[in-house]
């Protein structure tokens, strides 16, 4: 259906867009980015985003390597993932085109920066022609608009120098879209007044940009069609726009107040997870301490050594992190203290993609270290789930006295989404209790630091301070109750057995089946990050008519107590990832279900499309 | 004011932990466990000597904590009737760190050796020492890994034929006081795990200092490095070659102060005392970080000369102390409301 509105540009009503800006590193992407998904969620319509960075800090300008780009899914309805494609492509430059032209579908909208089309530019990414110029975007429906000369033009009474100008071409960019999708504007102006507060002279610049870019498109001919989308009928209640990393962040310093411990994080810098370091040390007003150690196995030592004295201590790190790390994990699950560690997992191995996502930690999380030494494992499923992770695995650390590996990933991690902010009221109570008695059962009157809680397992935590505790602890094998070093053969497996009840006595819900007709005959298993895809598949597969269950696992280790009844049900399962195979290992090791694994390690997110065809054919492959 | 002057207040090392008047004993610093080094070892004496020094302090006990890593050195904390951790292979300062931290009632000791400190741990202690966390670390130096049967360790000499090299270890050695004073460290002292008094007191020294103090005790391993400081040990061989330090005094020593030590060019060097005047003679300044360092290199690895006692004691602040004043100073400065940090600027909000 369609309106006229009085410019006699046709206004088109659409259920979702997404909109991909790209261009070189230096020219504003991101910020861009941003400023629409703020306008789409005050706006109120669901999103996701998707950011990709180039893997170097300062690529050189105008270069493929220096494409950095942020996808931004819009829509109507509840949406689960960035999407897979975008049926808007803005391109700043000739590299942004080239690196991104190819995602883009035919008839897919070209908005392109006519400016930096020179012959240089389009030479240094091997471009022989000007694709503007030949039959080469035939397919697609362009709009040629010199954004910087546009924009210096609109800039010429503020005086700006030429450069200076030049640089706000993103903001009208901005407004252009922004006109073309019916967007308020009132919020980016006021942000870029408060960006740029004392600078005004480059916030009004920037203003005046965004208002050219939405002028341009309401007065030249060249845009005969503007779209709606209808703000989301989302669940009732206050929202904001959050990032998984700040996500996480929030989660830890709520577990610090809900807890009531002071919340130490000893880290060090690794890609993708220098966010959270970045986002807690703003946050030491909530008894929160950052430090910034020297190595990954200083971070996680200083965070132990925190806990043990009685504060929730936490280390964040991606997978080339935990490799150094685990010695110190597994001295966490020897004296059985309390710890939260989080791996923000990037393509491996060794160094691999830093900016790039992957699920391949799994197995490391689960089974990296020496010794039989087992530890929970969870996994949030989407940007802002990871606040609710993050209060469930401290609550799993404090309750069973633990190490917990709390997996997210790079897609996660940058991608944001549209949050229902909890009430603190109704956040989990996760006060403990140290021990402040002596405890040994042969009336000894000692304290006995092994004796565990006959429900958890745990141990007391009796930390430092305590008259009457003295107690030592350490890496060597414990006789059981009493804790002290112990050699002997029958305690020692008697011990590992006990740490691992522990761990699979983990209380965590059980998984909740989305089936909606209830007659699905094949069941899709995954876990973290690919919710969205897979969920998202699975929607457009019952579309079709056919059926499919899906099952997403928060809980890795131990998995839920319905998992293999769930499992047992369907006649297929299978089990998509970013790695190759490694939950499928799992479930087939532990439930001897003839799980199909389905693998993608190329550094991305997977698209629902891709998914979707696999689920069909699954389905469609059943036996009548 | 610079960046780092937080204007704290001046501290002893041991502000902050609570302390009793009931008399201690150095009994009631050992615990039920039984003491597993070999016969003849040097830890023996350490122990002693710490449990000995210990009650003088007057600390509660509960609130005093041991940290090791692994070797035999590290074997301490089970021995000691306080809290312990005994930790893994070099990371105890580490993990010491964050019980600072998190901590400031706790007097924090750790308890590490040769390998231990200097070789799989040099990481850690360097930057614990850069830092000053308020920690005492008396590290063992018996020149040989023990724990592991005889291997040679980042401070035993060139050439040293051990297990692991029986034509010879290839490796240079570190001087720990050297490499101490390099990273930065407002506190090195050395003693000599025979004598008593020297090591308690630069353990004393260690304990009221508000930093990092780094104390390097020469400890003797009879089974795999036996007499390592044997000529140290000796009388007449001990008086021409230690030279202890006390602040403030004229550096002269032997059996009746015949030996000074006097400048030479950019270090010292030790002069008859009857042949220098005694103006040349150089007088110890801890807070001097020349003066420590060129005392550390008159200390050499065939012991011709060993310094001991404090080598360096300087006032700065401390991690610790730094890391609690800005949760103390962002806590002044903003309320901690959970809910309006979990709303931020943006919000919106959907009506049924
Ligand atoms: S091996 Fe050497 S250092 Fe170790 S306990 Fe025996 S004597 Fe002491």
């Amino acid at each position: 259906m369609s309106t006229d509105v009085g410019s006699g540009t046709e206004v088109r009503k659409l259920d979702r867009v997404v909109i991909r800006f790209a261009g070189d590193s230096g020219d504003g992407m991101q910020l861009t980015g941003d400023r629409f998904t703020s306008e789409a969620a005050a706006f109120g319509n669901d999103l996701a985003t998707q950011p990709n960075f180039p893997a170097e800090i300062r690529a050189p300008q105008g270069t493929l390597p220096g494409v950095s780009s942020f996808q931004l899914h819009f829509a109507d309805y509840d949406i689960l993932t960035p999407g897979d494609r975008p049926d808007v492509l803005v391109a700043m430059n000739p590299a942004a085109l080239k690196a991104n032209i190819g995602d883009l579908p035919q008839g897919g909208i070209l908005i392109v920066n006519t400016d930096e089309f020179s012959k240089r530019n389009l030479t240094k990414v091997g471009y022989a022609g000007n694709p503007l110029e030949d039959d080469s975007l035939a397919a697609f429906q362009v709009h040629r608009v010199a954004m910087a000369t546009l924009t210096i033009g609109a800039l010429e009474a503020t005086g700006l120098g030429k450069k200076d100008a030049e640089r706000a071409k993103n903001m009208f960019a901005l407004g252009l879209l922004s006109w073309m999708y019916h967007r308020p504007v009132e919020g980016t102006e006021r942000f870029l007044r408060e960006k740029f507060a004392r600078k005004p002279e480059i916030a009004e610049a920037n203003v005046l940009a965004f208002r050219a870019g939405w002028n341009y498109g309401e007065t030249t001919e060249s845009f005969a069609v503007t779209y709606e989308v209808a703000p989301a009928k989302l669940a009732v209640g206050t929202y904001r726009q959050i990032t998984g990393n700040t996500a996480l962040a929030y989660g830890i310093v709520a577990a610090g107040q809900r807890s009531g411990l002071p919340v130490v994080l000893g880290t060090y810098p690794i890609t993708p997870a220098s966010d959270v370091l970045h986002e807690l040390s703003k946050h030491k007003n909530f008894d929160v301490t950052t430090l910034q150690a020297e190595d990954e196995i200083a971070g996680i030592g200083a965070a132990l050594g925190a806990s043990y004295g009685g504060a929730l201590g936490v280390t964040s790190t991606s997978g080339p992190g935990v490799a150094l790390k685990s010695e110190t994990i597994g001295l966490a699950v020897m004296t059985e203290l309390p710890l939260v560690v989080i791996d923000v997992q990037r393509g491996g191995p060794s160094t691999g993609l830093p900016t790039k996502t992957e699920q391949a930690d799994l197995l490391q999380a689960m089974f990296g270290r020496n010794g039989e030494s087992p530890v929970p494992i969870v996994a949030p499923q989407s940007p802002s789930d990871c606040f609710a992770a993050a209060l469930d695995a401290v609550r799993i650390a404090l309750t069973y006295r633990t190490p917990v590996l709390l997996l997210s990933d790079g897609a996660i991690a940058n991608g944001s989404e549209p949050w229902l902010i909890p009430d603190v009221e109704d956040l989990p109570d996760l006060s403990v209790t140290f021990a402040t008695e002596p405890n040994a059962t042969d009336g000894s009157g000692e304290f006995w630091p092994y004796l565990r809680d006959q429900e958890t397992l745990a141990r007391p935590w009796a930390v430092p301070g305590t008259p009457g505790l003295q107690h030592r602890i350490g890496g060597l094998e414990k006789a059981e109750d009493t804790g002290n070093i112990s050699y002997d053969p029958v305690n020692h497996d008697r011990m590992v057995r006990l740490r691992q009840a522990k761990v699979e006595g983990v209380e965590v819900p059980d998984v909740e089946v989305d089936d909606p007709s209830g007659r699905a005959r094949v069941l899709v298993v995954g876990w973290g990050s690919s919710y969205g895809p897979i969920g998202a598949a699975a929607r457009r597969v019952r579309k079709d008519g056919l059926q499919v269950a899906h099952v997403h696992l928060r809980h890795l280790n131990p998995f839920p107590r319905n998992l293999g009844d769930v499992l047992s049900r369907y006649e297929r399962v299978i089990v998509p990832e970013m790695n190759l195979g490694q939950l499928a290992l799992l479930l087939r090791a532990r439930y001897l279900v003839d799980a199909i694994s389905h693998t993608k390690v190329q550094g991305l997110p997977f698209k629902a499309e891709e998914l979707q065809n696999v689920l069909t054919d699954v389905v469609k492959g059943l036996p009548a | 004011m610079t960046a780092i002057d937080l204007g704290l207040p001046e501290l002893g090392g041991l502000a902050g932990v609570p302390t009793t008047d009931d008399p201690q004993k150095a009994k009631d610093y050992k615990s039920d466990q039984e003491v597993r080094w070999c016969p003849g070892c040097g830890d023996y004496v350490v122990l002693n000597a710490v449990q000995s020094f210990l009650p003088s302090l007057g600390l509660k006990r509960e609130n005093i904590v041991f940290v090791s890593g692994i070797g035999c050195s590290s074997r301490f904390p089970y021995y000691m009737n306080t809290y312990g951790m005994h930790s893994i292979h070099g990371r105890a300062p580490a993990i010491a760190t964050g019980l600072a931290v998190a901590r400031p009632d706790l007097s924090v000791w750790v308890v590490t050796g040769d390998g231990d400190a200097l070789s799989i741990g040099g990481n850690h202690l360097i930057h614990t020492l850069r830092r000053n966390v308020n920690l005492k670390i008396l590290l063992f130096n018996n020149r040989i890994y023990g724990l592991t049967k005889g291997q040679y360790s980042p401070t035993s000499e060139a050439g040293k034929v051990t297990k692991s090299t029986p034509a010879g270890s290839l490796d240079h050695p570190f001087n720990p006081v050297s490499l101490a004073l390099g990273a930065e460290a407002s506190f090195v002292g050395r003693a000599i795990d025979s004598d008593r008094k020297g090591l308690t007191d630069v353990l004393r020294q260690a304990a009221e200092h508000r930093g990092s103090a780094l104390v390097e005790i020469y400890q003797n391993c009879p089974i795999f490095n036996d007499g390592a400081f044997d000529v140290l040990k000796e009388a007449d061989e001990a008086e021409k070659r230690i030279i202890p330090l006390v602040d403030g005094k004229p550096i002269t020593f032997g059996a009746s102060g015949e030996f000074a030590v006097v400048r030479e060019g950019f270090g010292l060097r030790v002069a008859p005392t009857s042949e220098v005047s005694a103006s040349d003679v150089v007088v110890h300044d801890a807070s001097d970080e020349h003066l420590a360092f060129a005392l550390s290199r008159l200390s050499t690895q065939d012991l011709s000369h060993t310094v001991t006692g404090v080598f360096r004691k300087a006032s700065r602040p401390t991690y610790d102390d730094s890391a609690r004043a800005q949760v103390e100073e962002a806590k002044a400065a903003k309320q901690a409301d959970l809910a309006s940090l979990l709303h931020g600027r943006d919000t919106w909000t959907v009506v049924g």
